[in-house]
């Protein structure tokens, strides 16, 4: 499967004509733009729709915003009680479900990661209002663990019976004196995706945690990373790597974080965008509150996390720095390259689609290059344009009815704490010398032509796209897994990794080197026929013989 | 320690549920819509609600879960979900092709006020529904009850297609409550061992233990006939398994259809097999053949066995009140002693179903209906156990407090073969023995000093 021969096998057009084809008019219609055929034009890609409503009935792979703001960007976080105002559900299956790992010592330091919190609402607290149920979990929350914050998530009746969790947080947070407490409004119905929880989260965070903390942070190299989720341990592999390199990292945000790393995250004098989609707003809001400026990077695959740790030496421009950081790099790459070797002659020619995230969908095209395996389609679950096309696209966004209930907060430059890292004339050169600020290209670019860029694919399409394109591998989530390896095709969760990890920086590269020959190259998928179903022909024996 | 801040005094919570020991109604009725040949389970709410619960089913099973959504938006939430899920309806159809789609609500949908059976209308009128096309539906507030009440309330929406017969088709309808497809699969070859032609709604054995053969079917060749479920009216009679999941589906047959019905517990161990086997005989009037006999009689022999290693020891459980009630009986009958008994789904009639069962034992039990995992924690820290049984969030307890663990109930996380090796009847509890066993005597093997460590037990 997937070798040269089959690849020729298919046109885009032809591919695209067939996963429309089923659909009633009006969903072919909707689907049609948000299946895009890559194709490499004058410094610019062809437009996709992305960030819209999905389909009632079409089954996708999309999460809610509850889960994009408490699953996502703040579960990671050990030391805050993150409790879940509404029905068990959400409370549960946000439960240690997500594999983002945490260090929080052996004893003594604050760890609710191995804890549900909720106000398990009834259907009294529905008819008469939940507050007062909230107050009192509250309460007992702060009897029972005295935590540095609690933080409130607003489920789907919340919003519609109208408890006001705001309020509720405020009041305890003064009754308390010693305890943030804090709440998001992140309902399920609102925004179309996991995407609108996520700009939530940033909002509530930056407004309630950046900043608060007096402790001074006098390091030399200091970043915030942002948009790393510790998923796998990525996270403790590039705090190595950057410990290594000599270079603090403050924040990250929200990979095995604390509360006190978000308060201080101001101190930085640079940030660091991961996953562009997910952070990518407070990283914004850094810059014009306190003037750090952001750069991207990506920290998946060898060479990128190579290329990234150059960026953030070059921005401090040291030479210390950037020998240091040549030298790690010297290092590392070593037994990078050696894994590479004995790999590659393995997975070269192979193909891959991946379906994830926000940024993952992108960010692993670097890994499988680094295997010589080519991503023939791929597509995000719940980014908007300037994921795909760059975020050149964001003036001309429109901002439809979904978006706009989404709170846009106004951060202005803060009197006391704003101090410019770099002069104009300084990031000015910066900028010259190839070192890009507040930029992504995102997705397209990176994609060969004629490949096919899908966004918010679904089961239906997922299948056929199989079925049609035989790749040798396939990338997405839990739910997709094993309709996909039913046909046996491997399929790779980017979600949750299978267990695996961590993927990220040096040793994560060898990592996933390891893991994609084990899965592209196992005898698993061998088996699939008995011997009878092969050879069903009959030899007849007489039964004197 | 990962759950370092439970401390070992129990204080009163009146508000705050930690470390819950039940989920919410909707995922129980997508577990019981899979059940049914064909269907396509839809949740009618916001997409977060189909993600997780599909998610929390795969995870489970490792089996692809499909189920599709009514992907509410701020505006339907607003103006009523009769928009989306009409065209939910058109897109299922059109593109899945199911027989059935068997939608249940969530707590969006019920506060907002949607009423499933005017939609339906609706759909059918605006020619949404192909001929012979089935839709189910089922309320499943998830402010109300538990993931249980939903699997409950969504067998119930089945048992309302039946339809009254006017001659009784000899068959047993047996609603076998919520156990893994391999449980299903087990009860049907015991009927079939003695000669009994049964309905069993849901059936989700061939569903959520399919094999891997290259093809990918989203509807496997598993599940109950929808045409089976409507004939279940002409029933000779029906075995509810488990007053908590089956006991409402059985009941509206009996008024209904005027099918009648005995509510039993779930068959896990020696005495609810006994009596099950014992309900379906008279039912269908046939004789028990010896190979039920004789493997009833092996469940004895390893008990008898294995005695020493079970008497006296005590346990926590936690988990759903019917399966709870069964496996305390059962472990009470081979004088292990359970303790600490937990659920979260709602019930007194549960807190004095174990207390009674657990009366003759001589022991303080502690037993909780909508209790969480942290009380049960809390209890274990004052008096420990020697034996733990619950799903794979018990690890974290079992770690920290160092106890042999079982993994029983929903969800296993972590570990494989509940939905291939069946926990009831007597090879199921065969089963549940030789887990318990295994978990004893390496905790034994492990515990033991160089000069006691023997190789013979």
């Amino acid at each position: 499967m997937g070798n040269a021969e089959t690849l020729v096998q298919w046109e885009p057009n032809d591919i695209k004509e067939k996963l429309l084809r089923k659909y009633p008019p009006k969903v072919a219609r909707k689907r049609a733009r948000q299946i895009m055929i890559n194709e490499a034009l004058e410094n610019t890609t062809p437009e996709i729709v992305a960030n819209v409503r999905t389909i009632p009935g079409i089954i996708t792979m999309r999460g809610c915003t509850y889960a994009g703001c408490k699953g996502v960007i703040m579960g990671p976080t050990s030391d805050i009680v993150n409790l879940v105002h509404g029905p068990v559900g959400c409370s549960f299956y946000a439960w240690l479900t997500r594999r983002n790992q945490t260090d929080a010592g052996i004893k003594g330091e604050d760890n609710f990661m191995p804890y549900a919190f909720t106000t398990d609402m009834q259907d009294s607290d529905i008819i008469f209002g939940g507050e007062q149920k909230l107050e009192a979990a509250i309460q007992e929350v702060y009897e029972l663990f005295h935590p540095k914050g609690i933080a409130v998530f607003a489920t789907c009746p919340v919003g519609l019976i109208g408890d006001d969790i705001h309020a509720v947080a405020r009041k305890m947070k003064e009754k308390f004196g010693d305890c943030n407490v804090f709440a998001f409004s992140c309902e399920g119905y609102k925004g179309v995706s996991q995407s609108a929880g996520h700009h939530i989260a940033n909002n509530q965070v930056f407004t309630h945690l950046v900043g608060t903390s007096e402790t001074e942070r006098s390091d030399r190299y200091k970043i915030n990373l942002l948009g790393e989720y510790n998923i796998g341990g990525d996270g403790f592999e590039i705090d190595r790597i950057l410990q290594k390199c000599g270079i603090t990292n403050i924040a990250t945000f929200s990979g095995n974080s604390s509360y006190e790393q978000f308060a201080t995250a101001n101190q930085a004098d640079l940030s660091c965008v991961m996953c562009h989609r997910s952070i990518n707003y407070v990283a914004d809001m850094l810059e014009t509150k306190y003037g750090i400026p952001w750069i991207k990077v990506n920290f998946i695959g060898a060479k990128s996390t190579a290329k990234s740790l150059r960026k953030i030496a070059q921005y401090f421009g040291e030479q210390e720095l950037i020998d240091r950081v040549e030298t790690v790099i010297a290092e590392e790459m070593a037994a990078v390259e050696t894994a590479q070797l004995e790999v590659v002659p393995r997975t070269t020619g192979k193909t891959a689609m991946l379906f994830v995230g926000g940024s993952r969908a992108h960010h692993y095209q670097d890994l499988f290059a680094e295997l010589e395996m080519k991503t023939i389609s791929a597509g995000y679950e719940f980014a908007h344009r300037d994921d795909y096309e760059g975020r050149q696209v964001i003036p001309n966004l429109k901002v439809d009815a979904d978006s706009r209930n989404i709170e846009e907060i106004q951060v202005e430059a803060d009197p006391e704490l704003y101090r410019p890292r770099k002069s104009a004339a300084e990031l000015a050169a910066l900028e010259e010398a190839g070192l890009k600020f507040k930029e992504y290209e995102g997705l397209n670019p990176q994609m060969e032509e004629g490949t096919l860029v899908i966004d918010d694919l679904n089961q239906y399409e997922a299948e056929k796209l199989v079925e049609l394109m035989k790749p040798d591998l396939f990338c997405a989530g839990i739910k997709e897994k094993y309709s996909i390896q039913k046909t046996g095709v491997p399929m790779k969760q980017l979600h949750s990794y299978d267990s695996g990890g961590p993927y990220a920086g040096f040793k994560g590269a060898v990592n996933f080197y390891a893991e994609i020959d084990r899965l592209v190259n196992s005898k698993v998928w061998s088996y699939m026929k008995a011997p009878w179903q092969e050879n069903p022909e009959l030899s007849a024996t007489y039964v004197w013989e | 320690m990962l759950l370092r801040h439970t401390p070992k005094e129990v204080a009163e919570r009146k508000a705050l549920t930690i470390n819950p020991a039940k989920t919410c109604q909707p995922i129980g009725a997508m577990y019981a819509s899979l059940g049914i040949r064909g269907c396509l389970p839809h949740s009618h709410g916001s997409q977060g609600c189909c993600a997780y619960h599909r998610s929390a089913l795969t995870r489970h099973y490792k089996e692809p879960v499909s189920a599709a959504t009514s992907s509410f938006t701020e505006g339907a939430s607003v103006f009523g979900g009769q928009a989306n899920l009409v065209q939910a309806i058109d897109n299922i159809f059109t593109v899945y092709e199911p027989e059935v789609i068997a939608v249940h609500t969530t707590c969006l949908s019920e506060t907002i006020g949607d009423d499933l059976p005017q939609i339906f209308d609706k759909a059918r009128k605006d020619n949404k529904v192909p001929p012979g096309k089935t839709l189910l539906g089922a309320p499943t507030p998830s402010y109300v009850g538990s993931h249980v009440t939903g699997f409950s309330n969504m067998v119930k929406a089945m048992a309302a297609l039946a339809e009254p017969g006017e001659q009784k088709n000899g068959k047993v309808n047996i609603i076998p409550g919520w156990v893994e497809p391999s449980d299903m699969a087990e009860l049907k070859r015991l009927a079939e061992l003695i000669g009994v032609a049964v309905t069993m709604f849901p059936d989700t054995s061939g569903v959520l233990n399919a094999p891997l053969s290259g093809e990918y079917r989203m509807f496997p060749d598993g599940g109950t006939p929808i045409e089976e479920i409507r004939q279940s009216g002409a029933a000779l009679g029906t075995l509810a398994l488990g007053e908590y999941c089956s006991a409402d589906a059985a009941r509206l047959l009996d008024t209904k259809c005027k099918v009648p019905c005995s509510v039993l517990d779930m068959p896990f161990g020696l005495q609810a097999t006994d009596r099950f086997i014992d309900a379906l005989r008279v039912l269908a009037g046939s004789s028990v053949p010896d190979e039920v006999a004789v493997e009833r009689g092996r469940l004895l022999d390893l008990i008898s066995d294995m005695h020493q290693y079970f008497y006296g020891r005590k346990v926590a459980l936690v988990g759903d009140p019917d399966q709870l009630i069964a496996m305390t009986e059962f472990l009470v009958s081979i004088d292990m002693c359970p303790i600490h008994i937990v659920t979260g789904t709602p019930g007194k009639k549960f807190e004095k179903r174990i207390r009674e069962l657990t009366e003759g034992m001589g022991r303080e039990v502690n037993v909780k209906a909508k209790g969480d995992m942290f009380l049960l924690h809390q209890w274990i820290k004052n008096e420990p156990v020697d034996l733990f049984m619950g799903n794979s969030y018990c690890k974290y307890i079992a770690r920290d407090e160092d106890i042999p663990l079982v993994r029983w109930g929903f969800p296993i996380l972590d570990r494989q073969g509940h939905q291939h090796f069946p926990t009831v009847g007597y090879m199921g509890g065969l089963r549940i023995l030789e887990k318990i066993l295994n978990a004893l005597l390496d905790r034994k093997d492990r515990d033991d000093e160089e000069t006691t460590f023997e190789l013979v037990l």
